[in-house]
């Protein structure tokens, strides 16, 4: 007799899980670090709304791109810029006809001690500060672009000396918001989040969107998650009003 | 920039890395030394602290230990400070010095503890003998601990350098990159990968791996020699 009953419990929660497997499935999505926060957020609406998971796995680009090359098991890829996503298309990983730019990123100057709202250039130009922070410039987009404007103003040279590489963007703002760095090039979207350190701290300076090549941060599918319904999902999700709204709400523009 | 393989690479972080490595492992050897006698002759339970304070940086991930020196040495905090005190005008983190600071905590363990070792296997018999003679203390240590802990130095030696050749999190932390200041050869590398460069992230990733294999073939090939001798 309990055997029996013990035999219908388990049929009937298995029976659960298996109707759950089909109905919803897990997607494990590698994201560029900067997206972190936002991409955390659409993840909990999208979650809500459609009953499926996905799992993020944070990196920097270059670090996630090395990885999916060598079998990790992402289904797909969201990169903080085109280079990479693109690449893992050539290497016969990535799914073409899914890539799409799934944010614009906005470079910001930020300073907890100079007048960088008002007098930005003038700031640089004067240059008094020990250490300028920057994400690296060979490494990071958002470094390329902001040595990219330095250099487009004439004032590379004179910050040349004072400049300190952060891996990341993330890494770059961490120099600032912990006072060792006292001005920094960084993400408007590290700032206008009201969890950021800094939040409502300090001044910043939006630089000009016409200053500099737009950053384009691109996704897509990659083979591993080409018959994965949440990743399906996911992508079409981040399309939508909802998505769009929270990823503007954290600072990013939308093609 | 020289060329190895064909590809280009440059020296530049190599070098920096043996100066950070050099400089952290005297100056590791010079406040290691009298440490570790100290905590080898030790007989209070305070020593378990002491222990376990000096081998916290063999368990902490290096990213903690990074994020709290970026944060202790900033430009405003209490350690400039004090140094400003003393008429210090620079700044530790994103320089060759802080890089050194921070090796020297990330590397303490590697330093005090084969030295440690050494100086408990050293007989007091012999020490107390020698003082009957009426050698001093320094006599004594130069005569009797000194040779009987020689393994002790060179294995504390060469790992502490090892060690700091091979350090990453804290070097990130702290470094900010800089190229000819606190850019060394395990950032390099990491940049190599991140910019999809892989063959001169390969070139330098075999560098360190055959320096790596050598220096733990030397502190065994130490241990196997001298390992009669003491302890």
């Amino acid at each position: 007799m309990r055997k029996t009953f013990l035999a219908a419990v388990l049929a009937g929660t298995l029976g659960i899980f298996y109707s759950a497997l089909v109905m919803a499935e897990t997607a494990t999505i590698a994201v560029a670090a900067n997206f972190t926060k936002t991409i955390e957020k659409v993840g909990e609406q999208f979650s809500k709304e459609t009953g499926h998971s996905v799992k993020f796995s944070f990196g920097p680009t270059g670090k996630l791109y090395a990885q999916i090359k060598n079998g990790a098991p992402f289904d797909a890829f969201f990169g903080a810029d085109e280079r990479r996503p693109l690449k893992t298309v050539e290497d016969g990983l990535g799914i073409k006809q899914s890539y799409f730019v799934y944010a614009q990123g906005q470079i910001a100057l930020y300073s907890a001690q100079y007048p960088v709202k008002e007098q930005p250039l003038e700031v640089l130009k004067q240059a008094k500060f020990n250490h300028l922070a920057i994400a690296n410039p060979r490494t990071a987009p958002y470094g390329e672009r902001a040595q990219a404007f330095l250099k487009s103003k004439g004032l590379y040279d004179g910050v040349k000396k004072k400049l300190v590489n952060g891996e990341s963007i993330a890494h770059a703002f961490q120099y600032v918001a912990t006072g060792n760095a006292p001005i920094g090039f960084v993400a408007l979207s590290q700032l206008v989040d009201p969890q950021s350190p800094v939040y409502q701290k300090g001044q910043y300076w939006i630089v000009p969107q016409q200053e500099y090549a737009p950053i384009k941060q691109g996704a897509l599918i990659l083979k591993r998650g080409e018959n994965n319904a949440a990743v399906k999902a996911f992508m079409a999700f981040i399309k939508t009003p909802r998505a769009l709204e929270i990823i503007h709400s954290y600072g990013y523009s939308t093609p | 920039m020289v060329e190895i393989f064909g590809v280009e690479v440059s020296l530049e972080p190599i070098w920096l890395t043996l100066e950070v490595a050099a400089w952290t492992t005297t100056i590791l050897l010079v406040i290691g030394t009298p440490l570790a006698w100290w905590m080898a002759r030790m007989q209070s339970s305070s020593k378990i602290v002491l222990e376990a304070l000096v081998a916290l940086p063999l368990v902490l991930p290096p990213t903690v230990l990074g994020f709290y020196l970026l944060i202790i040495l900033n430009p405003n905090g209490y350690v400039t400070e004090f140094l400003r005190f003393f008429g210090y005008e620079g700044q530790l983190t994103f320089t060759k010095q802080g890089l050194i600071v921070g090796s020297v905590f990330y590397s303490l363990p590697f330093a005090v503890q084969p030295l440690m070792h050494a100086f408990e296997a050293v007989p007091q018999k012999l020490l107390d003998a020698a003082a009957t003679l009426r050698a001093g203390i320094l006599d004594r240590f130069f005569s009797i601990v000194l040779p009987l802990s020689q393994r002790g130095f060179l294995v504390a030696a060469t790992l502490t350098f090892a060690h700091t050749v091979g350090e990453f999190g804290v070097v990130l932390m702290l470094g900010g990159n800089v190229p000819g200041e606190t850019r060394m050869v395990s950032i390099d590398i990491f940049d190599h990968v991140e910019s999809l460069e892989y063959d001169q992230a390969h070139i330098l990733s075999a560098m360190m791996l055959i320096f790596s294999l050598l220096v733990l073939m030397l502190v065994y090939g130490i241990n196997r020699r001298f390992g009669v001798k003491v302890g």
